[in-house]
């Protein structure tokens, strides 16, 4: 088990050593995740906000699937996209396959559900709370929708970092449309991949690493906004 | 207040994402190479490929993957050049009319590997196909890619030579991993299993544990590289003049002498084997 050691030892020598390549890995990883969960949010809050206050039929199934795609194999999603995008697929000729705008669209299809069905919950929970002022007030839906996001955006933002956290982690998909090329599609999850099919678990471990280290830069900088805008709300 | 705060957080997180250098490396002048986990993990593409994009300002980019899954994706149009190591199979993708000719690029050879403790008793065995029968008969740990790659499709080509059906024996001893061949031989080494890997990825892994080289050298075990492009024919998106350029350059002296130069721990890994004739009939 002293790959354990070894790993510690790679990372700290990685991160001090701002090593170009690894930069690279992160950055990509970065782009594609956070603009993965930009475009999800931009779907999925208005989704599940719409889910959590209308009421139509066939509600409670549209529930149901929501939260049961919050279980979608990444790989499946990858080979969804994959076949898509494929010369063969309908939409070969825009020649996605294997570019970065690639693994965001396949990021995006895996937590979007994410994204819809938590928010569904955390707006119906809200939305019980303040059903009565609405109707009393006579609100229309779509300013108790607006209403009902902006004050729950604290959970939301919470709901944007799970499914940031899913993005980030999963490997199936973006191998299979981003193919792992060097310089050009490879981020954290693939050469974390590429270095364990290599035998080279100690730097496989040491990019794993990272990529926590990376995970809880990205949360604090969100916590620490969170914090300065309630102090500023409160003012 | 608040909302311009957070505005202001969205818009600066917005500009990190999105205005980042890189994104039109996928230009014109570059290719996609659909190959093997052989050749790319052993660090092959990184010695010779620099060579050919200084040249010809082509970037190469490679897509690393089984030799089946290489093959099926060179099938749908997504990639420009296929090298790869299961010839029945290549020549099988050109008669279909998929690829436009196949060419010899190099070679190298199977090995097995195994436990010191050799309980089939293999070690130094000369032909691959009486280890074959041995460890079957002791029943004795086999792991095997069992993912259709080139290695595989070889691994059941000898099976076949050696009258033994492995796959009624899936699960017991002759366990198919299903994944690629530094994967299986973390899986070999993990639980003490013959594996039957390439040489190259052999020397360039890391994880070999107390493994050893317990057969080779047997003509049974031979490994041939070849290269073809995909025929834009079929798939009119592909980069047949690119492409070619690259076939051109690997076979010719030039591309042959960087794959001889390439070492690793002071070994040759591949060894060229092009026909100089070949570059001249590309159909």
């Amino acid at each position: 088990m002293h790959e354990l050691g070894d790993a510690f030892a790679i990372a700290m020598a990685l991160v001090v050593s701002a090593d170009s390549d690894l930069l690279e890995i992160v950055g990509l990883s970065l782009r594609v995740s956070v603009s993965a969960m930009l475009v999800s949010c931009a779907v999925a809050l208005p989704l599940g906000a719409v889910v959590a206050i209308a009421r139509f039929p066939g509600r409670g199934a549209v529930i149901v699937v929501l939260n049961a795609l919050m279980g979608l194999p990444p790989v499946v999603v990858g080979l969804l996209v994959y076949l898509m995008l494929s010369n063969a697929g309908p939409f070969g000729g825009l020649r996605l396959l294997y570019t970065p705008t690639a693994m965001i669209i396949a990021q995006t299809i895996l937590i979007t559900p994410i994204i819809a069905a938590l928010s569904r919950q955390v707006i119906e929970d809200l939305h019980q709370e303040y059903a009565e002022q609405f109707r009393s007030l006579c609100v229309p839906a779509h300013t108790a929708m607006a209403a009902l996001l902006w004050d729950a955006r604290y959970s939301l933002l919470t709901v944007a970092l799970a499914g940031f956290g899913r993005a980030v982690a999963e490997v199936g998909a973006v191998i299979i449309v981003g193919g792992n090329i060097n310089h050009l599609t490879r981020v954290m999850t693939t050469a974390i991949a590429l270095e364990t099919s290599k035998g080279d678990l100690a730097l496989a471990l040491a990019l794993g690493i990272v990529l926590l280290a990376i995970a809880l830069l990205v949360n604090s900088g969100v916590m620490a906004l969170r914090s300065t805008s309630a102090r500023h709300a409160y003012v | 207040m608040t909302s311009r705060v957070l505005a202001f957080g969205v818009a600066a997180l917005a500009a990190v994402v999105l205005f980042q250098p890189g994104t039109a490396r996928a230009a014109d002048r570059s290719i996609i190479l659909q190959s093997t986990t052989s050749t790319a993990n052993s660090g092959l593409y990184d010695h010779i490929l620099p060579i050919f994009e200084r040249k010809t300002g082509i970037k190469v980019n490679v897509v690393a993957v089984g030799t089946g899954q290489a093959i099926k994706n060179a099938r749908n149009g997504d990639g420009d050049v296929l090298l790869v190591h299961a010839k029945p199979a290549e020549l099988k993708f050109v008669a279909d009319g998929y690829g436009v000719a196949r060419h010899d690029v190099m070679y190298n050879d199977f090995i097995v590997v195994g436990p010191p403790s050799d309980p089939a008793g293999v070690a130094g065995i000369k032909k691959v196909v009486d280890a074959f029968e041995k460890i079957a008969a002791a029943k004795a740990v086999f792991a095997s890619r069992g993912d259709n790659s080139g290695t595989h499709k070889k691994e059941m080509r000898l099976w076949r030579k050696a009258g033994l059906s492995v796959t009624d024996a899936s699960g017991t001893w002759y366990r198919e991993t299903g994944s690629g061949m530094g994967a299986t031989l973390n899986v070999g080494v993990g639980m003490g299993a013959y594996v039957m890997t390439d040489r190259a990825t052999w020397i360039s892994f890391k994880n070999k544990g107390s493994f050893k080289i317990l057969v080779e050298g047997d003509d049974d075990l031979f490994n041939q590289y070849g290269v073809i492009l995909v025929n834009p024919e079929k798939h009119p998106r592909v980069r047949a003049k690119a492409g070619q350029a690259f076939i051109d350059w690997i076979l010719s002296e030039e591309g042959q002498q960087a794959i001889r130069s390439y070492r690793l721990d002071g070994q040759q890994l591949f060894f060229p084997n092009a026909e100089r004739v070949a570059q001249g009939k590309a159909q």
